[in-house]
């Protein structure tokens, strides 16, 4: 029993589809909870007032939008060493997921400075890191439409995923030695000594925790249709064939 | 490996090679910016570094499907995909001729075109430094979104898509060095990091280019 046993696609649409309901289920009720008591049962704060409750979409988000690019990475080497296809389905299904997240943090970010820093948009490095992340996604999906044969397109976005990572993560230390922040630092790391209150911090976790469970059922989800999408072109082309 | 390198060069060279486009880009560029900007000094010299990089990255940009789309409609990528020497030699060539019909020549414009701009004198020097450093990794760069859009019919467009998002170190970190220089602060951080950028694009980008060539051709 090895975790290459699910790259077989008949055995991942099994797996994939007993735990498809619990994995819906799990986010629903992951996010109700944490988006119900965030923002209903939790106070003000003093400075910020009720706009800080955006910040129960807007940092699941952003953390998935990174997660899901490292998931990409993560796949497409997958397929580059070990070819399974399900591996990098699964990297093309993840793309449009984690490009949503990004437009969703950019978004609610914009939202959550407006009444903040009196701004929607300001060249700071955490915003631009995000803007040029959101230009690496369109170029990934980009590459995928454009070309026609399937094992083609997968190899060369796989390769464009793992030279964009490298020039992703240049560009977001380069862009700190070029502005400074409005943007504030990391509050959530488990051994900072000055962390966002608990009163917030709690419904957070609940919300993160149902974003990533949200990223693994959209993820599933679009896979199983890639796979079934790549079954339906083979049959086609065994009839066209008869 | 030498024969190539002169073969591309007089490519390059003859009519139609679009040698002088990219050079006459970046003039019109710096002509064009202070009649929309106004001829008011200051406000062109501190912007100056920051369109003079913007104005060589789009010059670049502009030859990048010359590289390998010609070649691969005659069939002679092939050719040199069999040949003796290795494809990531054959990419590493391809990008250093691209680098001395467009990088090369940019670099010693610059200067000239800089006046137009009112550049601050202090920034002269690090203007082409940085230029020097930093184009290599453009047209390296370059060659790798060249290598795999290759076999795409237009793939001009996809092309910028995809190249643009991976110039943004390069743009961020040259600007800077320039910027510092001409207010008269140290700019050895950025140029450092521009120089490690372009060594690190030479030495590893060759092999993601050829790994795509070698995809497009199968």
């Amino acid at each position: 029993m090895s975790i290459w046993e699910y790259a077989n696609p008949k055995r991942f649409m099994q797996t994939s589809a007993r735990a498809l309901p619990w994995a819906v289920g799990l986010t629903v009720a992951c996010l109700t909870v944490g988006l119900v008591w965030g923002f209903f049962f939790t106070p003000e704060d003093f400075k910020q007032g009720s706009t800080v409750k955006i910040i129960y979409i807007h940092v699941p988000a952003a953390m998935m939008a990174i997660n899901a690019w490292i998931m990409m990475l993560v796949t497409s080497l997958i397929w580059i060493v070990r070819r399974h296809h399900v591996s990098v389905l699964a990297a093309k299904a993840a793309a449009p997921v984690g490009l949503t997240f990004t437009i969703i943090a950019l978004v609610t970010g914009a939202l959550w400075g407006q009444p903040m820093w009196g701004t929607w948009w300001a060249w700071d490095p955490r915003l631009t890191a995000f803007l040029i992340l959101t230009l690496f996604y369109f170029g990934y999906l980009a590459l995928w439409s454009a070309i026609e044969d399937p094992d083609t397109a997968a190899d060369l976005t796989s390769i464009l995923c793992l030279v964009g990572s490298v020039f992703a993560l240049l560009s977001r230390y380069a862009v700190n030695l070029w502005s400074q922040g409005l943007h504030q630092g990391a509050s959530l790391s488990l051994d900072k000594e000055e962390n966002v209150s608990d009163v917030y911090w709690q419904p957070l976790v609940i919300c993160i925790v149902g974003f990533v469970l949200l990223f693994v059922t959209m993820v599933l989800l679009r896979t199983r249709t890639e796979i079934r999408a790549r079954r339906l072109k083979a049959l086609l082309a065994r009839e066209r064939v008869a | 490996m030498k024969a190539l390198l002169f073969r591309d060069l007089r490519l390059a060279m003859r009519a139609g090679g679009g040698f002088g486009l990219g050079l006459a880009f970046f003039f019109l560029l710096s002509v064009l910016v202070p009649l929309g900007v106004g001829p008011e000094g200051s406000t062109l010299g501190r912007i100056a570094p920051g369109i003079l990089w913007v104005g060589a990255l789009l010059a670049c940009l502009l030859s990048l499907d010359r590289i390998f789309a010609l070649d691969f409609e005659d069939g002679s990528l092939e050719f040199l995909a069999t040949a003796p020497i290795p494809l990531e030699a054959v990419v590493a060539v391809k990008a250093f001729a691209h680098w001395l019909v467009t990088g090369l020549p940019l670099t010693l414009i610059a200067p000239g075109l800089a006046v137009f701009l009112n550049l601050p004198p202090a920034g002269y020097l690090w203007l082409v430094l940085s230029l020097a450093l930093g184009t290599p990794a453009l047209s390296v760069i370059g060659t790798f979104g060249a290598a795999l859009v290759v076999g795409l019919r237009r793939g001009g467009l996809l092309l910028s898509l995809l190249v643009l998002p991976l110039y943004v170190p390069t743009l961020i970190l040259g600007a800077e060095a320039v910027r510092r220089g001409a207010e008269g602060m140290a700019p050895a951080t950025p140029l450092a990091l521009v120089a490690a950028i372009s060594l690190g694009a030479v030495a590893l980008l060759p092999f993601a280019a050829a790994a795509a060539l070698r995809v497009n051709l199968r």
